[in-house]
């Protein structure tokens, strides 16, 4: 498998607050990695350093064989790195159509706002929001808001997405539908990379975990070893959780 | 095109017919309504579409004024030395756009206010080019009657006016347009989405400041005398934002009438009430925003209509 993102010793400091410390990461591409760790453990951080809205203070990262540590975030977001926000970023008086097809619009070359429009109605279609077209972005609810992040993503064809929580706040039958998505999109081809803290929908989805604690990098690897890995237990698991799935499993 | 946007271009073509119903008094203030109304379409560039209250207009007008008059006593004519104006604005906001506008909401709005006073004391203090306090006279066109003189300024600012409503609607229906209004929603977004915000905010800013350069040019030429404190009025940076909430903010068709409304309410308030009439002015623009927030563009004429068919 070849690897499409490198970050090779990342550090991000906010004024006293290390962030990230000397991460070193390689993702590959088709993988569905998982990005775990309690509050505040910098994974929001990694995603901003990769598109550089708070670029690093050390190290490099790659993608795609290019180095993108000092892109500006247009720049990350027209070669393909797309992220969906934690806390929703729609434009709220664009309908919920102009909001996705502003996303095709500047991200790929060439497009105009007609044929941004039309493509923006199949994203909507994929997401299940089609009703919802000529809806303004306020008007939405929060489990349609979140789909219309991940619409705005896709329009911007994306050969890596990273999905910023995009199940918190949601009852367990948009989850359901909103996993079912991200599976769908995992078989078309494309690199997620997911920060999510319910573990039933990590284990479900992901092929790969990478947990972060204070910034650092603290286990890497398959979903089934990470959960008993000891380190992980301990900083963001728990033992209630780790003895319920030794019962469990 | 949007019927918002004919509307507009049919007011226009209304003021154009001016000459025919009123003498020098009625074009002198034609010559000043199309001269605002340049003033404040400029601005919903920036502050409407983009959303960054620019106080910047006044430094732009001076500007133009300036470059127009320095070059016209330099033997210049007047369409080369308004052309001047009009690309060296644009170049000139599209520079300092690029750092001013990293700044948001009210600190942007004072750095553009700044932008002000910092030209100001360039001309003031600029004596060998610009006559400082004193001023600068600006020959008069030669063998030109009164009449014809006002009615070519009439027509000169028309003719302006008329480009500043075109670009504005062309901006507005554009892809530049389009991602004004999203970085006015949302920044942080619109960079996620791949928009070169920077870009698009120095060139709305370029945008809103030559065609305002190219205004003062032309005024410069109009009154043949200008100083620093006259072209550099803060005023004519506080007016044209006045007359698009008056109007309605982000439409061309709110800031075109707004501005019309001013000069009338403006003129009619100062005629009759000399002694008090920046208190009765600023109560009736109170007055107004508080029973049409939205702005003239929000009355729907239709409306009033249905009401009478219900009674």
């Amino acid at each position: 498998m070849s690897e499409i993102l490198r970050l090779d010793r990342v550090s991000r400091r906010f004024s006293g607050l290390q962030a990230l410390r000397e991460v070193t990461l390689g993702i590959n591409k088709g993988e569905v990695l998982g990005l775990i760790g309690p509050n505040g453990a910098g994974k929001t951080t990694l995603v901003n350093t990769v598109c550089g809205v708070t670029p690093a203070n050390s190290g490099t990262i790659t993608f795609g064989g290019q180095d993108i540590t000092r892109i500006k975030t247009f720049q990350a977001a027209r070669l393909g790195l797309s992220r969906t926000f934690q806390i929703v970023q729609p434009f709220a008086e664009f309908t919920a159509l102009d909001n996705v097809a502003a996303a095709a619009l500047f991200s790929q070359p060439g497009e105009n706002l007609k044929s941004a429009r039309e493509e923006a109605r199949a994203h909507l279609a994929f997401v299940g929001l089609e009703a919802q077209a000529s809806q303004s972005a306020a008007t939405l609810t929060l489990a349609m808001r979140k789909r219309l992040e991940l619409a705005k993503a896709l329009a911007m064809k994306p050969k890596l997405l990273f999905l910023d929580e995009v199940n918190a706040g949601l009852n367990s039958a948009e989850v359901e539908r909103a996993t079912k998505l991200i599976h769908q999109l995992a078989a078309d081809g494309i690199t997620i990379v997911m920060i999510e803290h319910l573990m039933k929908v990590v284990l479900n989805v992901c092929t790969r975990i990478v947990v972060l604690h204070n910034g650092q990098m603290i286990a890497d690897g398959e979903p089934r070893d990470v959960i008993k890995n000891p380190a992980v237990v301990d900083a963001y698991l728990g033992q209630q959780y780790a003895q319920r799935n030794a019962t469990n499993g | 095109m949007k019927r918002a946007n004919l509307a507009l271009l049919i007011v226009l073509a209304c003021v154009a017919a001016l000459p025919l119903v009123g003498g020098a008094y009625a074009l002198r203030l034609g010559t000043m309504a199309c001269m605002y109304a340049i003033l404040a379409l400029s601005w919903n560039v920036v502050g409407g579409l983009a959303g960054y209250p620019s106080f910047a207009t006044a430094a732009f007008f001076g500007f133009g004024a300036y470059v127009t008059g320095v070059l016209l006593n330099a033997g210049v004519p007047l369409t080369p030395s308004i052309l001047a104006a009009f690309i060296g604005s644009f170049v000139l906001a599209g520079l300092l756009g690029a750092v001013l506008l990293r700044l948001r909401g009210h600190y942007f709005a004072i750095a553009s206010l700044s932008l002000v006073g910092v030209l100001r004391e360039l001309a003031n203090n600029a004596t060998d080019l610009t006559g400082g306090g004193m001023g600068l006279n600006i020959p008069l066109a030669s063998g030109s009657s009164i009449m014809a003189d006002a009615l070519f300024f009439f027509y000169g600012m028309w003719g302006l006016l008329l480009a500043t409503a075109l670009m504005v609607i062309i901006v507005s229906a554009s892809k530049l347009g389009f991602g004004l209004v999203c970085i006015r929603q949302n920044e942080t977004a619109a960079n996620m989405i791949g928009l070169n915000a920077t870009l698009y905010k120095s060139i709305a800013f370029g945008l809103s400041a030559c065609f305002v350069a190219a205004a003062g040019g032309l005024y410069a030429a109009w009154v043949h005398y200008i100083d620093p404190s006259d072209v550099f009025d803060i005023l004519y940076s506080v007016k044209p934002i006045v007359m698009t909430l008056m109007g309605g903010l982000g439409s061309p068709l709110g800031a075109a009438c707004g501005a019309f409304l001013y000069l009338v309410l403006e003129e009619v308030v100062w005629r009759n009430y000399i002694q008090i009439h920046s208190g009765v002015l600023g109560v009736l623009i109170v007055a107004l925003l508080l029973l049409l927030p939205h702005g003239l563009v929000s009355l729907r004429f239709r409306n009033f209509w249905r009401k009478a068919k219900h009674v």
